[in-house]
């Protein structure tokens, strides 16, 4: 057995199931290590003492009279805050949410409840979950806890960082180009970024419709792959959620990859600059070979065009998806002479820099005369990123690439020059723009100790195949217990 | 002076009677306190999701079966972006490319000409919150957002109108088309039918069109001709005084009758469409839109054409008895169970006697209130009432004033006539006993009739009803005259 | 020097457009920032994808439609509770003119 605070989600469980501790214990011990080591790494924006307990002791209450308890039950769960929460603050990361309290939780958060995990607290996010590196949050930035020099990523830098740093076991954030991939694989964590429409993002507050999923964040495949079993599924309230059977995720962790096709883009990783993590990457492309799998190179031709398909698309529909916030209904109002000054006033000074950059980049390609020739071309140029991996699905199961160009980037290096940070997203944009699941896993550590992220891909809905991969990447490189060592 | 000629089209908004809102499950009802019908969806709260409502689609789609248009078998959902307080998202969901229904027309009839008129486009959207002024503090606005969302079809007509007159007959038609296939009530002063009017002139025999001005807030009929009027006197001034029309907003003021300017809010409107990445496209195949054709209600025009061909009406009359679609099923209803409970009785001829019966009596107790009306007894009791006329129980005066008790007591015909002394003298003897008297009153008139004036069989009838203060059958009566009167 | 991708007049519009206040010195810097952005995503217009339909669900569906059957609308009093200003149960704002005469 593991000991706190690294034991798994299944452990905990177990734990919790058989009286060996109470649910109310273990969340006591996460919290207190949240509160304690949250000054230094600024992963989380609001610790729920209250919520959690209360939920936790209805756990140890089910376990007493003998109701039947589900599969996180007493589980520690920390979540980004751009997912609703009934009754608590949600904030964004943004100044123009100000004390938002939402009157109802999101889908995920209803799944994470009805499956017994007890949710400490709402995570740091870069603001509107728009960045690479969590330097955008309006409340502080969070540190990496492999190095607190360096980003944690973004924009679910937060959870990946909790995650990492042991305060607490499983993490939900949201990824629209790569948001929990990225700062997973910065953290040395496993994220699943599912199939567009897999998850419900009813209560997600918007960020890009088209992009956004709310992905799973653990230190495990298997603890990844079980919380998204928990939060998949059909919803209502979401039109474009998918009506769809669930895949068993977890089961699928035990599946390994004889036979799989393993898709390569070789020219992507022959223009790798950074030879730690080109070398990882070979490393794991070795060990699913050695596995039973065959790599076979396939080519992604419009990929290279990912990062300014993106930069249009989601822009635009931030613009349009963060018009809501007007100081009227909710957040904060800086009133000024009229209304107009009053809507302008608000938003310029409720919304940070890169969220007014975003919004004005997508105005502007959305406005009279520019639509045919950024957001219309920009949609069209999606397609054929979508029929590049549709071509390559044909001869592969699934499709490997790093996750980022680098490992962790310092803070401060890269805020000067929004491009730049826009250009470390390379490999987890072109998966994002066709809807497909994506999971980033530790693959190995560069000299100076970071770790370094695999992105599997896979065809809509089959994210099993993510689980079964990544599984045997994990078990092949043993990172799985290996921890930042500042909190190990 | 050149005459001009006005182009006007029209759009038109009409609500459609679902229950609930278009993309949220709260009620479409009037009359609530102000944010009483409100949830996350229709109040634009972060993470809060459309979801499409089946019944609001369907009855867009029979307003376009009902108006000739093609039903497009993909059509989308777009947003429409600006910023206004009763706008809860900062965008409108409305449709822009590929609307539900294009290519209909609508055809009117003025001064005795029949005119078609192209319907472009009839599209979904929602409608917006309510400002109200002048309420509380009255320093402010308050927003009530009750409104927001309820389903909304536009119908955009083609600049076919030449003239104020056609353009009241176009809204008087399309009204009593919606009203009676169930979609919208009806309402201009509640606003739940709404018009918007492009109008332009050019010198006749001109084919390029004037600059237009759009005409707001017109409410009733008799505002739309007045409006149309006075825009077109408007801008024959400004081009006989040698100006320019400008293309602009104006809004109709009733009480100083006259459009003004509302410049300044119609600044660089530039609404910034785009498809909404939160709906995806509405799909009809042709099986779907075959069964909601089937199903379209019978439509005004073609209801008062069978009336006058199988129920005996004058053209006048199924004008009057379709004047609102509950009246028309009242009649309907009382014509068909009028037939089935007088033996042998015509369609045609129970038609008439309701249609008439109906006007004379019912009508002036009607009350009605958008889609829904009040009958002060049921068509089948009305249809029992003229029964009892037919089969000589009673006569048509008294059958007046029975329906009077009717009214007011709720009860039968039968049971008023049993209770109250209603009924007809149907004694032979104490028939001939009167008609005896008379002729023996009035000698010289049966000589008259003896000589070959049989008109004054009339007379006499009228002296014996006078007799029995109307309660003798008129048609034994008759008889009764004839057989003495005839006699050797 | 090469024409910028956008120019400051065109940043105050947009600004406009997206109700943000932008002081001179910000549009100043966005306009650069933009510009350089811009400038990046010209490289698009190597493609020529005038036949190719745009891409706006990249997992095709149709549209779920929902039963006509109301649900319990939220708490009044829970909701104006989040407003900045609320007044007689509305969302209070700023005096709107519906028409300027």
């Amino acid at each position: 057995m593991t000991s706190f605070p690294w034991q798994s989600a299944f452990e905990i469980r177990e734990q919790v199931i058989s009286g060996a501790m109470t649910a109310v214990d273990v969340t006591r011990a996460y919290l207190a290590r949240a509160e304690a080591l949250n000054p230094k790494l600024s992963c989380f924006l609001y610790l729920d003492h209250e919520g959690a307990l209360a939920a936790a002791a209805q756990v140890d209450r089910a376990r007493e009279v003998g109701e039947p308890l589900g599969p996180l039950a007493g589980v520690p769960v920390a979540i980004k805050d751009n997912l609703c929460t009934r009754g608590v603050r949600t904030t964004c990361a943004s100044k123009i949410l100000g004390n938002y309290i939402p009157p109802y939780d999101a889908h995920v958060v209803e799944a994470l409840r009805a499956s017994g995990a007890v949710i400490v607290g709402k995570t740091n996010l870069d603001e509107f979950a728009m960045g690479s590196s969590n330097e955008n949050s309006a409340f502080g930035n969070v540190h990496n806890p492999w190095n607190l020099d360096r980003a944690p990523g973004g924009s679910s830098g937060g959870s990946a960082c909790a995650t990492a740093a042991g305060l607490a076991p499983l993490a939900l954030g949201s990824d629209t180009g790569g948001s929990v991939r990225q700062p997973g694989a910065f953290c040395g964590i496993t994220a699943i970024k599912p199939t567009y429409g897999r998850v419900s993002r009813y209560g997600l507050i918007a960020f890009a419709s088209s992009l956004d999923q709310v992905g799973p964040m653990a230190r495990s495949v298997r603890e990844a792959s079980l919380l998204l079993e928990v939060i998949a599924g059909h919803d209502e309230r979401d039109a474009t959620s998918a009506d769809r059977e669930l895949g068993a995720y977890h089961a699928a962790c035990g599946r390994g990859v004889q036979g799989l096709r393993v898709g390569v883009v070789r020219a992507q990783l022959d223009q790798l600059q950074d030879p730690e993590v080109r070398g990882a990457v070979e490393a794991a492309l070795e060990s699913l070979e050695e596995q039973g799998a065959t790599l076979v190179d396939v080519a992604l031709a419009h990929a290279k065009h990912a990062v300014s398909v993106y930069y249009l698309i989601a822009p635009a529909e931030a613009s349009s998806n963060l018009a809501r916030f007007d100081g009227i209904r909710y957040g904060l109002r800086v009133s000024g002479e009229d209304l107009a000054d009053t809507y302008a006033r608000t938003r310029g000074q409720g919304f940070g820099p890169e969220v007014r950059r975003r919004i004005m980049l997508g105005t502007y390609a959305l406005s009279a005369g520019y639509y045919d020739a950024f957001y219309l071309r920009a949609q069209r140029v999606r397609t054929l990123i979508r029929r590049d991996y549709d071509a390559a699905f044909e001869s592969c199961d699934v499709l490997c690439t790093p996750t980022t160009p680098t490992p962790a980037f310092a803070l401060g290096e890269k805020t000067n020059d929004p491009l730049e940070m826009y250009l470390a997203d390379i490999f987890t944009l072109p998966p994002s723009l066709a809807g497909l699941p994506a999971l980033s896993t530790p693959c190995g550590l560069a000299a100076d100790g970071l770790p370094i992220g695999l992105q599997i891909v896979a065809p809509p809905f089959e994210e099993e195949k993510l689980c079964g991969a990544a599984q045997v990447v994990e078990d092949a490189c043993g990172l799985v217990t290996s921890h930042p060592p500042a909190f190990a | 002076m050149a005459g001009y000629e006005p182009v006007i089209g029209l759009e038109v908004h009409a609500q459609m009677r679902s229950r609930t809102k278009l993309f949220c499950g709260c009620p479409t009802d009037y009359g609530a306190p102000p944010n009483e019908h409100t949830c996350p969806v229709c109040l634009g709260l972060p993470g809060a999701l459309p979801v499409p409502n089946e019944k609001a689609i369907e009855l867009a789609v029979r307003a376009g079966l009902a108006l000739g248009c093609q039903v497009a078998p993909h059509s989308r959902f777009a947003r429409k972006n600006y910023f206004y307080p009763d706008l809860a998202k900062g965008y409108q969901i409305s449709q822009f490319e590929l609307p539900l229904n294009e290519k209909g027309h609508l055809d009117i009839e003025v001064e005795g000409e029949a005119k078609r008129i192209g319907i472009t486009r009839i599209h979904v959207e929602e409608d917006a919150a309510k400002n109200l002024h002048g309420i509380g503090s009255g320093a402010v606005t308050l927003v009530d957002f009750n409104r927001a969302g309820t389903p909304l079809i536009e119908i955009v007509s083609e600049p076919d109108l030449r003239g104020a007159d056609e353009a009241e007959a176009y809204l008087k038609k399309l009204r009593d088309i919606l009203m009676f296939i169930g979609v919208n009530d009806g309402n201009l002063e509640e606003g739940s039918f709404r018009c918007d009017a492009n109008v332009s002139i050019r010198p006749a025999g001109q084919t390029e069109l004037g600059t237009r001005a759009e005409l707001k807030n017109i409410n009733s009929f008799r505002f739309v001709k007045k409006a149309i009027e006075h825009e077109i006197a408007r801008q024959e001034g400004v081009l006989q005084g040698g100006g320019e029309v400008v293309q602009e907003t104006r809004t109709w003021l009733e009480a100083q009758n006259k459009t003004v300017s509302m410049r300044g809010k119609e600044e660089a409107h530039d609404y910034r469409y785009f498809p909404d990445p939160d709906l995806p496209p509405l799909a009809f195949d042709a099986k779907r839109i075959e069964a909601l054709r089937q199903a379209l209600p019978e439509l005004p025009e073609a209801k008062r054409a069978r009336w006058q061909k199988d129920l005996g009406l004058t053209e006048y009359d199924a004008g009057v008895l379709s004047a609102h679609p509950e009246v028309a099923k009242y009649f309907e209803a009382a014509a068909e169970a009028l037939a089935k409970r007088a033996d042998k009785m015509k369609a045609s001829e129970a038609g008439k006697k309701v249609g008439n019966f109906i006007q004379s009596e019912v009508l002036r107790h009607v009350s009605t209130d958008g889609l829904s009306a009040t009958f002060p007894v049921g068509p089948s009791a009305v249809a029992g009432l003229l029964a009892v006329v037919e089969d000589g129980t009673i006569n048509g005066k008294i059958a007046k004033k029975v329906f009077a008790t009717m009214v007011d007591t709720g009860k039968s015909a039968r049971a008023i006539i049993d209770e109250g002394g209603f009924a007809q003298v149907t004694d032979k003897g104490a028939i001939e006993d009167e008609v005896r008297r008379v002729l023996e009153a009035n000698p010289s008139q049966v000589q008259q009739y003896k000589g070959g004036k049989t008109g004054v069989l009339g007379f006499f009838v009228g002296q014996v009803m006078k007799a029995t203060q109307g309660a003798a059958n008129p048609k034994m009566v008759n008889e009764t005259l004839k057989r003495l009167l005839d006699a050797p | 020097m090469a024409e910028p991708k956008i120019k400051l007049d065109e940043v105050l519009h947009v600004a406009e457009l997206a109700r943000l206040q932008l002081s001179d010195d910000e549009a100043r810097q966005m306009q650069a920032q933009l510009d350089s952005i811009l400038g990046y995503l010209a490289e698009l217009d190597e493609l020529d994808v005038s036949d190719v339909e745009p891409t706006f669900h990249s997992i095709p569906m149709d549209a779920p439609l929902r039963r006509d059957v109301p649900v319990p609308c939220s708490d009044r009093s829970e909701i104006l509770a989040e407003a900045p200003e609320s007044e007689a149960g509305g969302f209070a704002v700023p005096l709107v003119l519906e028409v300027d005469s």
